[in-house]
């Protein structure tokens, strides 16, 4: 096992272990403009509250830093074991469930946030490795299906169990005092901005979601990532390598699960509420893979890359289109085609491409235009 | 066909396959099952009747996919668009027409839903063929890139409907004499779930009859069986799976026309919606086999029926139940397909 692990890596990577390398699990972006790209996300995204003024930035910039680690939990699953999960929003689903409910029925208390994040990491650990025992052990195409099966029910379970999760409508819920717009925990302002509760959620956001991206990093580059990678490589030849492939592709969809329901539990902090359209829905699945794949699979910082330029497409590229639909006016079809309604339309096209042509997507793409 | 006599003593020396009867049993099994736990049997019958037809627009609407997937070991997750797209192709009818869908005849009425159903097959068949073309043919062979692509091309062709006929849900009436229902005693069967069973059956037979009986049909199971030594011995295998690509999306376009004077109302995402429980259908059933996805849908609509009717908060996991324990029985499927 250390043999082949050593043989697989990159000779550049085994000399270098500087302080960055050994916080990126010695698997840095490898692109100049990428490195860039990525240091501006992340100072940005560090100083959102300092640099931007109003609600909706804040906002933009809290749901990146969860999507980016939805989206890099799923890369783990479709990049690096290369098999398709159609389960995500459902752990992205429980984690909020699981902070809705608790925050809302026992007390807005830390204590019972943690409770919360406990048992639905713990379900989620439960249904993934169930999920996956049943289906994986067979073909990893049954996988796909099955999740969508399990995940359409759980969605559908989750709408009509209305007393415990609050059915359509869903929870809203108190935070815990310290992440409440009231609190003020300095006496001054600091950079020229009160510092409140609401800042301090984004920062506890910020920093468990850099966390957790980094951990995925280091699953991605561990030896157990490498039988991973192995695998979606060649099924046959791991299985006859002697690693259990059943076995691996669980485990990774475990974690992948685990993660997941981190970023759902963010998801429902940040919004204070937690409903079947926020984290359940199918369309937020098919949000994930868009990302994912137009970022880049298997690269894990094609999950920052697709997250932001998502997100940001989200809640700013309508405006772009709607006034391109007014310009072109009178002209046939054209307005009809870039109606602020479309954007899904150009983005699935996107996406199309991007299997065909750029299978690395924006990352794969930058590491070779530097070759 | 001409030399039976000799095909027939062929078939005499060769071991003869025996048919696997166990999972039909299934089927009579557990709607004699169902019966203690429904309590009264007219209420039984009502419920299977009403099963079945469910069954049988299950199984039209899966019976293309997994067709498609034996053959091709094509695994297209875009043809829940097919379902949508033969549902909204019947606006095409309805709307010149719907003289034909006021009239009190039986007759105009059928005739109407067969003009839908050969206008949904039309559209849905030349989009499957550029489907096919663009979408598919560059991802041969791999799966994760088939499932990536074809939701790709989900996206795209669900946005082309909202842009074409809008994304507010549509209501399509259903023709004068299909509503309502017939009634004997306290048994009720309602009249358009009689026109399902008999369309889902026509169709059934036809496939059975078409792939056992028939050139093309041997062709197309030598082809699931093993396609490079059809190819091998002179046939064109490509233009064999184009066909029933083609095939595939219009009987899925079928299935989308009953589904839609089902439910009566059309959404882009109806076939999205439903595809969940295609799928559901064609594991159990056994990727790749038709009879399987045949026994499967009956099975999975059955059991929706009665766990609906006996404990209606168990029915919404009632699938992944009845999925969950075939595949602890056998992990392939009722009706595994040998190659792969």
């Amino acid at each position: 096992m250390s043999m082949s692990s050593a043989l697989t890596l990159p000779p550049d990577e085994t000399r270098r272990s500087g302080f960055f390398s050994r916080i990126l699990s010695s698997d840095p972006p490898r692109s100049w403009v990428l490195s860039l790209i990525l240091l501006a996300i992340l100072l940005v995204l560090a100083a959102t509250p300092f640099l931007f003024s109003g609600s909706q930035p804040l906002s933009t910039a809290a749901k990146i830093c969860v999507f980016i680690v939805l989206v890099a939990s799923y890369d783990l699953l479709l990049g690096y074991s290369g098999i398709v999960s159609f389960a995500h929003t459902m752990f992205f689903g429980i984690g909020g469930y699981g902070i809705a409910i608790a925050l809302e029925q026992i007390e807005p208390t830390w204590a019972s946030a943690g409770i919360g994040l406990v048992a639905a990491l713990a379900l989620s650990a439960v249904l993934a490795a169930a999920i996956g025992l049943l289906s994986l052990r067979v073909r990893a195409i049954f996988f796909s299906m099955i999740t969508l099966a399990v995940a359409s029910a759980v969605a559908v379970l989750a709408s009509q169990m209305s007393e415990i999760t609050g059915g359509e409508d869903g929870l809203s819920f108190q935070l815990p005092f310290e992440l409440r717009p009231a609190f003020r925990p300095l006496e001054d302002q600091l950079f020229g901005v009160t510092v409140n509760g609401r800042i301090l959620a984004y920062y506890l956001i910020f920093f468990v979601a850099l966390f957790v991206f980094l951990l995925l990093l280091r699953i991605v580059n561990s030896p157990f990532g490498r039988v991973l990678q192995a695998i979606r490589e060649n099924e046959f030849r791991a299985e006859a390598l002697g690693y259990r492939v059943v076995a691996y592709r669980t485990a990774a969809s475990v974690l992948s699960a685990l993660a997941a329901t981190v970023a759902g539990a963010l998801m429902a902090l940040w919004l204070r509420y937690n409903g079947p359209d926020t984290t359940l829905s199918f369309s937020i699945m098919i949000d994930i893979l868009l990302m994912v794949v137009i970022g880049g699979m298997g690269t894990m910082y094609g999950a920052v890359i697709g997250a932001t330029l998502f997100v940001l497409a989200q809640s700013y590229l309508q405006v772009l289109m709607a006034a391109g639909s007014e310009a072109l006016e009178g002209i046939p079809i054209l307005p009809i085609l870039i109606h602020p309604d479309r954007w899904l339309l150009w983005l699935g096209a996107l996406f199309i491409i991007s299997v065909y042509a750029f299978p690395g997507g924006i990352v794969g793409r930058l590491r070779q235009a530097k070759q | 066909m001409t030399d039976m006599a000799v095909d027939t003593s062929a078939t005499a020396e060769l071991p003869r396959t025996k048919t696997d009867w166990l999972p039909l049993l299934l089927v009579p099994a557990l709607a004699l099952a169902a019966l203690p736990f429904v309590g009264s049997g007219s209420t039984w019958v009502t419920l299977t009747v009403a099963g079945l037809a469910m069954g049988m627009m299950i199984f039209l609407m899966a019976s293309g996919l997994t067709l498609v997937f034996g053959l091709m070991d094509i695994i297209n997750f875009g043809h829940g668009v097919f379902i949508s797209l033969g549902a909204y192709a019947t606006l095409l009818v309805l709307g010149p027409l719907a003289g034909w869908a006021a009239a009190e005849s039986l007759g105009l009425n059928l005739a109407l839903l067969g003009l839908c159903i050969v206008a949904a097959m039309a559209v849905t068949g030349v989009v499957g063929a550029v489907f096919e073309r663009v979408i598919v043919r560059p991802v041969y062979g791999s799966h994760l890139k088939q499932i990536l692509v074809t939701m790709g091309g989900l996206i795209v062709a669900e946005q082309a409907i909202h842009a074409i006929w809008g994304a507010s849900p549509i209501p399509i009436p259903l023709p004068e004499t299909l509503r309502g229902a017939f009634v004997f005693g306290d048994i009720v069967v309602e009249r358009y779930r009689v026109v399902a069973v008999g369309i889902g059956l026509v169709v059934f037979i036809g496939m059975q009859l078409l792939l056992n009986r028939t050139r093309i049909g041997l062709l197309i199971r030598a082809g699931v069986e093993n396609p490079e030594m059809v190819e091998a011995l002179g046939y064109r295998i490509r233009r064999l799976f184009v066909s029933v690509f083609v095939a595939g999306s219009a009987l899925a376009g079928l299935g989308g026309v009953m589904w839609a004077f089902y439910r009566q109302t059309l959404t882009a995402g109806m076939g999205m919606e439903v595809m969940v429980l295609v799928f559901i259908v064609i594991i159990v059933g056994g990727l790749g086999s038709v009879g399987g996805c045949f026994v499967g849908s009956i099975l999975v609509a059955l059991v929706a029926n009665y766990v609906g009717f006996v404990a209606p908060k168990l029915a919404l996991i009632s699938n992944i139940l009845v999925m969950a324990l075939v595949l602890i029985w056998r992990p392939q499927g009722l009706f595994p397909v040998a190659r792969r």
